[in-house]
């Protein structure tokens, strides 16, 4: 079989599962849901496997194939298919998405055991596969954007899985509204490369893009300035990033899959996938990379502050996926895909370990109330500290190679990018002391009373059923979590899903060994030789000095945050009384909400109000519309005069009108 | 034979069924004084048939006739109802279809 028809397999299969589960949920019980899901998305990930050997069979040159299943519209000059696009890049991002896909299928499948709604679980997530997948696979504009929107509804509603909890319906609002903002910069994007290009289809717009475009002309900037508003939103960049804390209401896999591993890298995607055009505009690309610097940077303050377990976690994907955004807006195409797949490994990892851990807390998130877990659940502790070091960038993890690669890149191409290198180191200090706050917060020390239970009696501590959030209280009906959810150590599946991903955030890195391995990049490099940043590279001595450079940082910003939270936890709270300013700026998330209402939403509300109250009022009801009624009921009124229902009126009518036609025929023809 | 005379009755018969209908209230009279507004026209049909010399005229004064006889027995009924339902047989206090 040909590649093409693996890739047509490999979207066919989620979505089969989708539909499968979703029609089924009355007929089968819900392991057999489990099972269906989990093995659609493996198969799938086969079914990637088996296109990635059939293309690697081919000479590099040819590694790109476009194939049609049917014409969607073909009019006015615009041809719009059914097609997919198989190349490198889109054969990694398939692999990256179906591979961690598979592990937390897995992982949801135990996990979410004793939740109601366990088929519309499984039947979203796999629906949620299949329009990334899409999304990665598009061979067209048209049909990535589908994908986009898919994606995004997919996250509403996983988002919202509990429904009956107001917070979480609230935030899958919240996520949904910000990114059909960014569908719409993709629409608009998608309109104007169209209107000066004449067709949707990667393989032309890409062909003719840089002969109608100059460079940094103002269409070409336009178009990616509004596909950079539709990756910064999918991807939690400012200023759209303020949903993805948010979305941590959904149940842990999802924060996992979606909000970690895969929905959130597709602005990475985008950029990439259409670098083309950011070549042609190295403004835009400019303005990508320092909103990605700046990202990179909110976040890791941000994170230092929060108390949240799955919102530190949050905040570190945000300022991961800037050092990609980063990456692929300077030209570290292949290094920022590189840091997304192994961010999508350490990133799925560590949700999944703090999964775990919050079902031994009871859904309670508060890493200040956890201590001891090392003591209690040592399987997770260990997966915890191994994602922790790899997003830390601990030397020789996945982490450690894939973040520096795109540093070493940007001192490479040299002038105010060296400055962003330098952000992103400052950005990796960050990193390591955030990440080992947590850690610290979390696994040493005396347990904590959930800790002391599961030690006890080796059972789950249970605390009353609440929102963890507002403390309202629930049940363990469908809509809301159900009595418990399972820990790594008593579930096989979770285990198993979280083993895999603990070997890829450990050894995924060394793919792709600067002088000694090279992987992924030659892979790669297909996609990408088409650009002229793509020759610039960094030499090996250059990025073993990064690498050194970015190993020191690492481990002094472990052992400070060992000395801040484990050694003296009395600094902590002297900086937070010094440092007041600072200390607030980062726990309200640098007020960007704030921001966000008093800039944009309250002006749509006054819009809004002024709308309802004045211009609907007193043009359209009492102007427009009113008018329109008065006339007609007033002419109505003089015509319904006549029907007063005397016949003899009537007749009288017939006969005055009949003597006066006749009387005219008679006047005309004389 | 001058047509003149028989188109002066015509019009005469016309007008008297006319102005029946417009003066009288009884829908028996209004039905009758139609009915002599047809056979006016009837008459004057037979007679311009006969100073053109052909047929058609008349052929056309028989279908007035049917068309004559089956608006009687709509209207005949519609009075028969009228009376059946104890109202008012005046077209001036049946006048529940005003707009």
């Amino acid at each position: 079989m040909s590649a093409t028809t693996w890739a047509w397999l490999v979207l066919l299969l989620p979505l089969l599962g989708s539909i499968a589960i979703g029609l089924s949920f009355r007929a089968v019980p819900a392991r057999v849901a489990g099972v269906i899901g989990t093995g659609a998305v493996a198969l799938a990930f086969a079914c990637g496997v088996a296109a990635l050997i059939t293309l690697l069979g081919e000479s590099p040159d040819a590694r790109h194939h476009a194939s049609t299943l049917w014409e969607y519209a073909n009019v006015a000059g615009l041809d719009i298919k059914l097609g997919i696009y198989l190349d490198p890049l889109s054969t990694f991002m398939l692999l990256v998405v179906t591979g961690v896909s598979t592990t937390i299928h897995l992982y949801s499948f135990g996990y979410m055991k004793s939740d109601e709604g366990y088929h519309r679980f499984f039947s979203y997530l796999n629906f949620f596969v299949f329009s990334m997948l899409l999304l990665v696979l598009a061979g067209n504009f048209v049909l990535l954007i589908v994908g986009w929107a898919f994606v995004g509804f997919a996250s509403y509603a996983l988002i919202s899985f509990w429904y009956r909890r107001k917070t979480a319906t609230a935030a899958g609002m919240k996520a949904f509204v910000i990114n059909v903002v960014g569908d719409i910069g993709l629409v608009l994007a998608a309109f104007l490369i169209v209107q000066h290009l004449g067709s949707f289809d990667y393989e032309t717009v890409f062909a003719k893009a840089p002969q109608v475009f100059q460079t940094n002309e103002w269409t070409v900037i336009a178009i990616c300035l509004l596909l950079m508003v539709g990756a910064f939103a999918k991807s939690a960049q400012i200023p759209f990033h303020t949903w993805l804390p948010d979305a941590m209401e959904g149940p842990t896999p999802v924060s996992s899959l979606i909000h970690a591993a895969t929905m959130v890298t597709a602005g990475v995607y985008l950029i990439a996938r259409t670098h083309v055009l950011f070549v042609l505009a190295p403004t835009a690309a400019d303005i990508a990379a320092f909103v990605g610097l700046a990202t990179l940077l909110v976040a890791g303050t941000i994170a230092i502050a929060q108390t949240d377990m799955k919102r530190v976690i949050a905040y570190s994907t945000m300022s991961q996926i800037g050092y990609m955004i980063m990456g692929v807006s300077i030209g570290a195409y292949a290094q920022g895909l590189f840091h997304l797949m192994t961010h999508a490994f350490f990133k799925a990892l560590l949700f999944m370990a703090a999964g775990s851990i919050i079902s031994a807390m009871a859904n309670m998130q508060n890493i200040d109330k956890m201590s001891g877990f090392w003591k209690a659940m040592r399987f997770t502790s260990v997966l915890l500290l191994i994602g922790g070091l790899a997003l830390a960038a601990f030397p020789f993890t996945s982490g450690f190679f894939s973040k520096d690669s795109i540093l070493a890149y940007a001192e490479a191409r040299g002038g105010m990018y060296t400055w962003m290198a330098i952000g992103g180191y400052v950005g990796a200090f960050l990193t390591a002391i955030y990440t080992f706050r947590l850690v610290f917060k979390v696994l040493p020390g005396e347990p904590c009373k959930e800790a002391q239970e599961l030690i006890d009696t080796g059972h789950l501590y249970h605390g009353p059923a609440v929102n963890p959030h507002t403390l309202e209280p629930e049940d363990a009906d469908v809509g809301f979590p159900g009595p418990e959810h399972h820990i790594a150590e008593q579930s096989k599946p979770m285990a198993i899903a979280m083993a895999i991903l603990g070997f890829g955030a450990l050894f995924a890195g060394l793919i792709q060994i600067p002088g000694v391995t090279d992987v992924l990049f030659k892979f790669l490099d297909p996609t990408f030789a088409n650009s002229p940043l793509s020759e610039i590279k960094p030499s090996v001595g250059a990025e073993w000095r990064g690498l050194a450079v970015g190993a020191v940082i690492a481990v002094v910003g472990i052992w400070l945050s060992w000395v801040l939270w484990v050694r003296r936890p009395e600094l902590p709270a002297l900086f937070r009384e010094r440092l007041r300013p600072v200390y607030l700026l980062c726990l309200n998330k640098w007020y960007f909400d704030e921001a966000i209402d008093f800039l944009v939403v309250r002006p749509a509300l006054a819009i809004g109000r002024f709308a309802n109250g004045v211009f609907e009022r007193f043009v359209i009801d009492a102007g427009v519309t009113g008018g329109t009624e008065e006339t007609v009921r007033s002419a109505s009124g003089v015509v319904r005069a006549v029907q007063n229902g005397f016949v003899r009126s009537y007749a009288l009518l017939l006969v005055v009108g009949f003597a006066g036609l006749a009387l005219y025929f008679l006047i005309v023809q004389s | 034979m001058n047509i003149e005379w028989y188109i002066v009755l015509s019009a005469l018969l016309f007008g008297i069924g006319a102005v029946g209908i417009l003066v009288r209230r009884s829908p028996m009279v209004i039905l009758l004084c139609l009915e002599l507004m047809l056979n006016a026209g009837n008459l004057a049909l037979v007679a311009f048939s006969r100073a053109v010399g052909n047929g058609q005229g008349q052929v056309f004064a028989l279908v007035v006739m049917v068309v004559a006889a089956c608006e009687v027995v709509v209207g005949l009924g519609l009075i028969v109802a009228i009376f059946r339902r104890k109202l008012p047989l005046n077209v001036d206090d049946l006048r529940e279809l005003r707009g």
